[in-house]
């Protein structure tokens, strides 16, 4: 029982009683698909097809399908790669840190937003697969399983291989995460299809629902399972994107080769994850009617911490450069010179553009309370990520130490079919989800329902 | 047994005691379990059966590639499987020869290496060699002898040409060649010619004509005497590019770098002087590049003639030239030259590179003042490898015009294409009844032969060569013919009906010329000794000096003050003079349809597969002309001449004279194959066919901005430095003599205990290398940027060729690049400036391949560990395990790993690389070297299948590696001896002695020699290459 405070507001609003909650939420996965959805749902396949092809070219024919060259042999793969996996970090935090910091505001975002963390990594797996030369072995030597050659090992001093672990690890846990909490929306909507006289939905979502009975001790066990897993998924918050930049920290190349790195992809991370979750809620909550779920207020608290992330991300840019004159090193300052003023500019630019100066506009409450305004922001700030990822990667490579290899990077329709075969493995993915899981939890937003406000007792 | 005790029974049998039970149940297992039972299928014999049927029915379903190999029934005797034979044989190809070493694997030849026996050569090769090898290989050969555009047999050919030949009548035969210097074969051309009455024309695709015929205006000697640069202290070059397009350029190289390497007792070098208008090899290995006009040169000549005479000369011939043409010459540097020259009188060299006979008077008339004959020029050896007669060909082809010709027989020449009166020939063929040509395939001249009597590769020939006056060299085959060709000297005995073949009056030659030897053994080892050595050279002491005395000269200078008077009168200034040349890679096109040469870049512009006019910035900025480094993308030009209009590609050119451009020949050819047909454009038919000499020089050239764009594909596209002294480290000579450190760059780290040396600050435990440690070196003052190595690498290592597409895409796949940068004029704190190159630019090349780094930043981060460190030191790639992940390329400092971003053999996308793609070219693969896959990443590997084969020889003979059992395929093909290789753990190799190491710890090398440095010391990575920084010798005052 709550009692209700005068200071805070409502976070659930329009007086939503219990009933309520199970049927706003339920509804979508009971009816029938909306037009809207069907539209969508094509779209998105249309582009995984289309993307498909460019994967299939890449590996029937290699990976010279793209604009990568002698000199730049990463580009637009492992962008993407750190862009998705960046996307994927905003699920997590929401759902474990917050947690544990018992902001409960996030109860009514957690769900969507673990999905896209779920998904978001799928998508970034698909460039550390593809973009290796032969997918065929590599995907089991990069294992470190016993075998046959005289027990070969893997590199235990490479980064690539603490990416293979970072990620592998942080995709169980946020999956287990994810899935432990389904658990309990799950069971409701087998009861409700039961009562409803549905067997099918009712044989399957009581398959998925693990037999949960509801009973204390379930409840009890339930909470403890997801504090010990919010725990496990705290550090992997800071870790894997920690690890993802060690990949570049840890080499030899000016503008890779920098310490700044791990604080400055996290926070970068955190940044790029809430505007993807800031972006799919708006339109969720606008297609399923959940402003009553994901308010204003949800939006502003992501704003805030849009800002904050935002900011460090500026400052370690301007680090960045810092450093870069302090070290006296030749080579890292042509590395930011070139940055700055090189054949790139354009790119360096819109980064700062999108990442530094859109979300100080967030300062005014007029803005980080408009919903259209964050919406464009939440786009400015990923495309403002990606350019990010795409300065550190590919200026840095282009021209490095020896000028006789200075080249520029170019992309080929490839490059764009593998990007945008990601989103529509994404958007299929996060669609599905919306139609057959609960895109909010119920059973944890049931628990800040105001039973005794005003508008209750009424 | 008690009552109350139950019995259990373990079966009937057991109750029964039946007899053969009670047997039995003494045994571990009862007779009933069907172990070997008697019946048929057991259960053993079941499974056993299950298991291989299913893995026989799995296996049967891959398709299994079915490759045949056929061992040998009896092996032959000097064949040992994966050992490789030499055998020594000659290069010969258009006027060129070049002893040479054919390396053989299971009775393939596959690799040339140079004859260090040969007093001609030095042992060195040129790309050209290096790549001859693929030409066996090429599909595009003849299989057999055409006769009237239709397949036919060597019978049916003799035949039809003997007829022919008897058919003569009044009307001439002539037989064109190249420069033969062949003894033996001149020989059958002799015998021939005496049976039909035959005029034998030569021909150089280059001609030398004027510097011939003013040899033996001035001597009575019509060739090119021995120029010998290693005794030149100085050397002034008016548009000779003796170090890369001229003959034997390889030779030069080798005595010129000699006169360059400085160490800390020898600190003297020579002077390069050069005054040109395209900037050659040899300009960029110059002190001083004056860029000129090629038509001033003639002034520039007169007026150091006018110089030195008044300075040193005896008498008062002066050549008396319009003096306002001074004003085209810049006297300074002139005169800068001059003093130079009188100061190293007897030990220089002027040469000039004009065809001109009046010019090359002149010049010679100056090596005479200068004392240089007998010093550093000796007629008393000539070369005998260019002999062509521009009158003769002039000759020739009036004959044709009249039709007083017969018949011709083109021997190997194709003067169709590569003539500078191509057109005129091709005319005038029309009418000739009887065209011969021994072309080894269907070119731009045999196409119009009605005979077509393919000649044999020099691999499968026998032959004799004398390059030089008394030395000679000898061929050998090193495989059976291939198709069914015959040599040319066999068809010419066939067609005299002789009894000899070529081979036995090869050997008889030899028998008659075995006294000169002062050979005394039987015939037979005579000749064995001569294949084995595969040169020779006859002493002969009764020899007249012909090298004229000090301070004599024959005054020819009324002769040529006429021709100064015309200077320039032709030139236009506001229309531009065309400079045409053979480059490094092509040349003259005779090998167009070898792709290593195509794919390889060009040492000054880096350019592959095209040719291009080169332009100053000035002109090219006053013409508009717009390019893209990052898409490499340049405008088409129009370059109009005799009312002709052609669109040629333009790349600007630092260094290249105002008002002048270069365009290179040995482009454009039609027919020669796939890989050559329509590479780039064929300039040929720009040279001037109303001249009675041929002139690469050609004036009253207008061109205009077709602003269309065209895509040239380069290696390498950023020229500058960019200050980066880590990188490329120089310095002058004087200041070299007054600290050998001078121009070194001494990076310090910052730490909390002040300023330390990098490999102080290491993070690194460094290497314990117990048995050998492999160190390169290289100079880079001995570098002179050929690039024979980059070919000899791609030979060695199969490298693929990726075409111009993929190198537009810059993934070309060498091992070894040679980095060739300008200087600029920008401030060393303008980035922006330095990134424009000066328009008169200094040139540095540095060769550069996997550094090998102890501390290699690669190997860290490979997460399957495909690339690893050897207990020698090398950095070694596994393609195996290698999954491409690229990440080793992009954490490489040197940029110099490349990855399969392809199939490049066995796919029809990459036909060009025609020694993966057809079984024919793949017989040129080195079988010790994997042809990789897609998707692996390669790099050089320091030739380790060598390094191997060496130490697999010293333990056959139960002796420890020698210095010199091992030379890398760069090392070897060096002719400057720039790239030394060793073990620096034996104190006794060249490579430590070079280097100077005063002490090894933990694989750091500590170094006396001061020029040595490692490129990119600063990041630690500890490179097993070490570079000898670069001296310049300007003249200062």
């Amino acid at each position: 029982m709550h009692v209700e405070s005068k200071l805070r507001k409502p976070l659930i609003t329009g007086g939503k009683t219990l009933k309520d909650v199970s049927e706003d939420i339920c509804k979508r996965v009971e009816e029938k698909p909306s037009l809207s959805w069907y539209a969508a749902m094509i779209l998105s396949n249309i582009t995984l097809v289309v993307g498909a092809y460019a994967v299939y070219r890449t590996l029937w024919d290699g990976i010279g399908m793209w604009g990568l060259n002698k000199t730049v042999m990463w580009a637009w793969d492992i962008t993407n790669f750190v862009w998705w996996v960046g996307i994927g970090h905003a699920g997590t935090l929401i759902s474990a840190i917050l947690l544990l910091f018992r902001q409960r505001w996030r109860m009514a975002i957690n769900r969507s937003a673990e999905a896209m963390t779920i998904f978001a990594v799928i998508c970034a797996a698909m460039f550390p697969l593809l973009h290796m030369g032969r997918l065929w072995i590599g995907l089991i030597w990069v294992l470190p399983l016993p075998n046959t050659y005289g027990s070969l090992w893997v590199n235990f001093a490479s980064p690539l291989l603490w990416d293979v672990f970072a990620i592998t690890t942080y995709f169980s846990v946020s999956l287990v995460f994810w899935y432990i909490g389904l658990i309990p929306d799950f069971a409701t909507i087998r009861d409700r299809a039961k009562k409803a006289g549905r067997k099918i939905s009712a044989f399957i979502y009581g398959g998925l629902s693990f037999g949960w009975d509801g009973a204390a001790k379930t409840w009890s066990r339930y909470e403890t399972v997801s504090l010990v897993l919010a725990g496990l998924a705290t550090p992997l918050v800071l870790s894997v994107h920690t690890i993802v930049s060690m990949d570049f920290a840890t080499s030899v190349i000016p503008g890779w080769h920098t310490t700044i790195f791990p604080p400055y992809f996290v926070a970068g991370a955190i940044f790029s994850g809430f505007a993807m979750v800031l972006t799919l809620l708006i339109i969720t909550r606008k297609v399923y009617n959940l402003e009553d779920y994901i308010t204003i207020k949800h939006l502003e608290l992501m704003n805030i911490v849009i800002i904050v992330t935002g900011s460090i991300v500026g400052i370690a840019y301007l680090t960045e450069l810092f450093m870069a004159w302090y070290s006296g090193v030749e080579y890292e300052q042509y590395a930011f010179y070139n940055r700055v003023t090189g054949p790139y500019w354009w790119a360096y630019w819109s980064m700062m553009t999108c990442n530094v100066i859109s979300p100080q506009l967030f300062w005014f409450k007029k803005i980080r309370t408009n919903i259209v305004a964050t919406f464009i922001i939440s786009i400015i700030v990923n495309i403002g990520m990606w350019f990010e990822r795409f300065v550190i990667i590919v200026t840095s490579l282009h021209r490095d130490f020896l000028p006789s290899s200075w080249a520029m990077f170019y992309p080929t329709i490839y490059d764009l079919g593998m990007y945008i075969f990601t989103f529509g493995l994404f958007f299929t993915a996060f669609l599905a989800f919306s139609k057959y899981f609960p895109v909010i939890n119920m059973a944890e937003v049931k628990s800040i329902l105001k039973h005794t406000g005003e508008k209750i007792k009424k | 047994m008690s009552e109350g005790k139950k019995t259990y029974w373990k079966g009937i049998e057991q109750l029964k005691n039946d007899p053969t039970f009670i047997k039995n149940s003494q045994n571990e297992f009862p007779e009933f379990l069907p172990i070997q039972g008697s019946s048929d299928n057991s259960r053993r014999d079941f499974l056993k059966m299950m298991g291989f049927g299913l893995a026989a029915v799995s296996a049967a379903a891959c398709e299994a590639p079915v490759k045949y190999a056929i061992p040998y029934v009896d092996k032959p005797v000097d064949v040992d499987a994966s050992l490789p034979n030499y055998y020594a044989s000659t290069f010969s190809m258009g006027s060129d020869c070049c002893s040479v070493l054919v390396k053989t694997r299971e009775g393939r030849p596959i690799k040339l290496d140079g004859n260090k026996y040969s007093k001609v050569s030095l042992g060195s090769t040129s790309s050209q060699v290096e790549s001859s090898v693929l030409t066996l290989y090429d599909k595009q050969r003849l299989k057999y002898p055409i006769l009237n555009n239709k397949e036919s047999n060597w019978r049916a050919v003799d035949n039809f040409v003997k007829d022919e030949l008897t058919k003569k009548g009044s009307k001439k035969i002539y037989v064109v060649s190249h420069s033969i210097n062949s003894p033996s074969t001149l020989d059958v051309i002799d015998r021939f010619s005496k049976k039909f009455d035959i005029i034998h024309v030569e021909y150089d695709t280059s001609s030398y004509s004027g510097m011939l015929d003013a040899n033996e205006d001035s001597f009575g000697i019509r060739k090119i005497p021995y120029y010998d640069f290693s005794k030149a202290k100085t050397v002034v070059s008016f548009g000779y590019d003796f170090l890369g397009s001229s003959f034997n350029h390889t030779l030069f190289n080798k005595q010129f770098t000699s006169q360059r390497v400085v160490s800390r007792d020898k600190r003297e070098m020579s002077r390069l002087y050069t005054f040109e208008s395209n900037l050659s090899l040899t300009g960029a290995n110059s002190d001083h590049r004056i860029p000129i006009k090629t038509s001033h040169s003639k002034i520039y000549i007169a007026e150091l003639w006018n110089i030195l005479n008044s300075k040193i000369g005896t008498s008062r011939d002066y050549i008396n030239y319009n003096k306002s043409r001074k004003d085209f010459i810049n006297l300074e540097i002139l005169n800068k030259a001059a003093d130079d020259l009188i100061k190293n009188i007897g030990s220089s060299i002027v040469i000039s590179g004009s065809n001109d006979k009046n010019v090359q008077s002149i010049v010679i008339m100056i090596n005479e003042l200068l004392r240089n004959y007998g010093n550093t020029i000796d007629l008393n050896k000539c070369y005998n490898t260019r002999k062509g007669d521009d009158s003769k060909m002039v000759e020739f082809i009036s004959d044709l015009e009249k039709k007083s010709v017969h018949g011709v027989i083109f021997l190997n020449s194709n003067p169709v294409y590569d003539h500078y009166l191509s057109s005129k020939i091709r005319d005038a063929l029309d009418d000739v009844p009887l065209k011969i040509s021994t072309s080894d395939r269907i070119d731009e001249t045999s196409v119009l032969c009605n005979v077509i009597a393919p000649d044999s590769h020099f691999l499968e020939s026998w032959n004799d060569y004398e390059p030089m006056d008394n030395h000679y060299s000898f061929s050998q085959p090193t495989i059976r013919r291939i198709f069914d060709t015959r040599q040319s000297q066999d068809t010419f005995l066939k067609w005299i009906d002789s009894k000899e073949n070529y081979f036995s009056l090869l050997k008889n030659n030899w028998r008659k010329k075995q006294k000169l030897l002062k050979s005394n053994e039987p015939f037979q080892i005579f000749w064995d000794s001569l294949l084995h050595d595969g040169v020779a050279e006859i002493v002969d002491k009764n020899l007249k000096n012909r090298n004229p005395l000090p301070n004599s000269y024959k005054n020819r200078i009324s002769e040529v003050n006429n021709i100064l008077t015309l200077i320039d009168r032709e030139s236009n200034l506001e229309n531009f003079e065309l400079n045409l040349y053979h480059n490094m890679t092509v040349s003259d096109g005779i090998q167009s349809n070898n792709p290593w040469l195509q794919e390889m870049p060009d040492p000054i512009s880096k350019v592959c597969w095209d040719n291009y006019i080169s332009i100053n910035p000035k002109d090219a900025s006053k013409l508009n002309v717009k390019t893209d480094v990052g898409t490499m993308t340049t405008n088409l030009l129009s370059l109009q001449h005799n009312n002709e209009s052609y669109e040629i590609p333009v790349i600007v050119q630092p260094g290249q004279a105002e008002g002048t451009i270069g365009l290179a020949l040995g482009y454009g050819r039609k027919l020669v194959g796939p890989v050559g047909d329509g590479v780039g454009f064929d300039a040929n038919q720009l040279l001037d066919s109303e001249s009675s000499f041929q002139n690469f020089t050609v004036g009253n050239i207008k061109l205009e901005n077709t602003l269309k764009d065209y895509r040239i594909a380069q290696t390498q596209t950023h020229d500058t430095i960019m200050g980066r002294e880590s990188v490329i480290q120089e310095t002058s000579l004087d200041e070299y003599k007054k600290d050998a450190y001078a121009g070194k760059y001494q990076f310090k780290v910052a730490t909390s205990e002040g300023y330390k040396k990098p490999e102080e600050v290491t993070l690194w435990n460094g290497h314990e290398y117990k048995n050998h440690h492999w160190v390169m070196s290289i100079d880079l003052n001995a570098c002179t940027g050929c690039g024979s190595c980059v070919i000899a690498c791609q030979v060695e290592n199969n490298i693929p060729v990726v075409g111009k597409e993929e190198v537009l895409n810059r993934r070309e796949m060498s091992w070894l690049r040679i980095d060739r940068y300008y200087s600029s004029d920008g401030d060393v704190d303008d980035l922006q400036a330095l990134e424009i190159a000066a328009e008169n630019p200094d040139v540095t090349f540095q060769p550069m391949m996997c550094q090998h780094c102890n501390n290699a930043p690669c190997e860290t981060v490979c997460p399957v560990a495909a690339t690893t460190h050897s207990s020698e030191g090398l950095n070694q790639m596994t393609y195996n395990r290698c999954i491409g992940t690229r990440y080793c390329a992009n954490n490489c400092p040197y940029k110099v790993r490349r990855f399969n971003w392809f199939k490049y053999h066995d796919n029809e996308q990459f036909d060009k690389n025609i020694a993966m793609n057809n079984d024919l070219g793949k017989m040129v693969l080195n079988p010790d070297v994997t042809v990789r896959s897609r998707g692996v990443m390669e790099k050089c590997s320091f030739c380790v299948q060598k390094i191997q084969q060496g130490k697999l020889l010293a333990k056959t003979e139960k002796r420890r590696l020698k210095d010199g059992d091992v030379k890398t395929a760069c090392q070897t093909a060096c002719s400057t001896d720039a790239i030394i290789f060793g073990d620096v753990n034996d104190n006794n190799s060249r490579v430590r002695k070079h280097l100077q190491v005063e002490k090894i710890d933990k694989a750091t090398l500590k170094l006396k020699e001061e020029r040595a440095y490692a490129v990119l010391d600063e990041i630690r990575v500890s490179p097993n290459v070490w570079y000898l920084r670069k001296i310049r010798n300007k003249k200062i005052a």
